[in-house]
């Protein structure tokens, strides 16, 4: 039962983060939003798979959290340096 | 089970939810992106550490535990460096600090 009261913060803390990614002037507000919504969405996972009863829910979480801070660093060096340096051509000469 | 680990990981477990919460209360209602990475941290740091102990007493000596310990590894090592990269993007593209005795940003 308590799963169930963790998941439901989860997921109030998941809709305040939404709303944030939604309302945040700033591109970097939507990208920190998305960060946390990364690292919520891996803790519902394992709460769900705590209630569900089904443990391979964990490999996910492992998973989307890799894959989360990967897309985070990604979309910061593209709105940082413009371009994801792609491997063709060399921006310094 | 014992009860006393029950009881323990159900707290652990409710403080977390409560961390969440607080973190995306903190989100939402902080001016100014900078104050927002020390909702987002709390957020990571309080909500999914709490929660992951809580399971992991849930847990007990299995490979889920291994496994729980392995998604907190990844959140200790992984949230501080997107938090850096993200103030330091964000400072780089010119998100202005608020210095102290300025307004706070309505944005």
């Amino acid at each position: 039962m308590m799963f169930a009261v963790a998941a439901l913060a989860l997921l109030v803390a998941l809709g305040l983060a939404l709303a944030r990614a939604v309302a945040g002037p700033t591109v970097f507000d939507r990208a920190l939003a998305g960060n946390s919504i990364g690292t919520l969405a891996m803790m519902m996972l394992a709460v769900l798979g705590f209630l569900a009863g089904r443990p391979e829910f964990l490999d996910l979480a492992i998973l989307y959290g890799l894959l989360n801070v990967i897309g985070t660093i990604a979309v910061l060096k593209f709105f940082r340096v413009g371009d994801l340096g792609d491997p063709g051509e060399d921006p310094r000469p | 089970m014992s009860l006393a680990v029950e009881i323990a990981s159900w707290a652990l477990l409710l403080a977390g939810g409560a961390f969440c919460v607080i973190g995306g209360l903190g989100l939402v209602r902080l001016r100014g992106f900078f104050p927002r990475t020390h909702a987002s941290s709390v957020l990571d740091g309080g909500g999914a550490g709490l929660i992951l102990a809580g399971l992991l007493l849930q847990a007990g000596w299995t490979l889920v535990a291994v496994k729980l310990l392995v998604i907190g590894v990844l959140i200790f090592f992984a949230s501080p460096t997107a938090a850096h990269a993200l103030a330091n993007a964000a400072l780089a593209r010119g998100v202005k600090l608020e210095q102290d005795g300025e307004a706070p940003s309505k944005r």
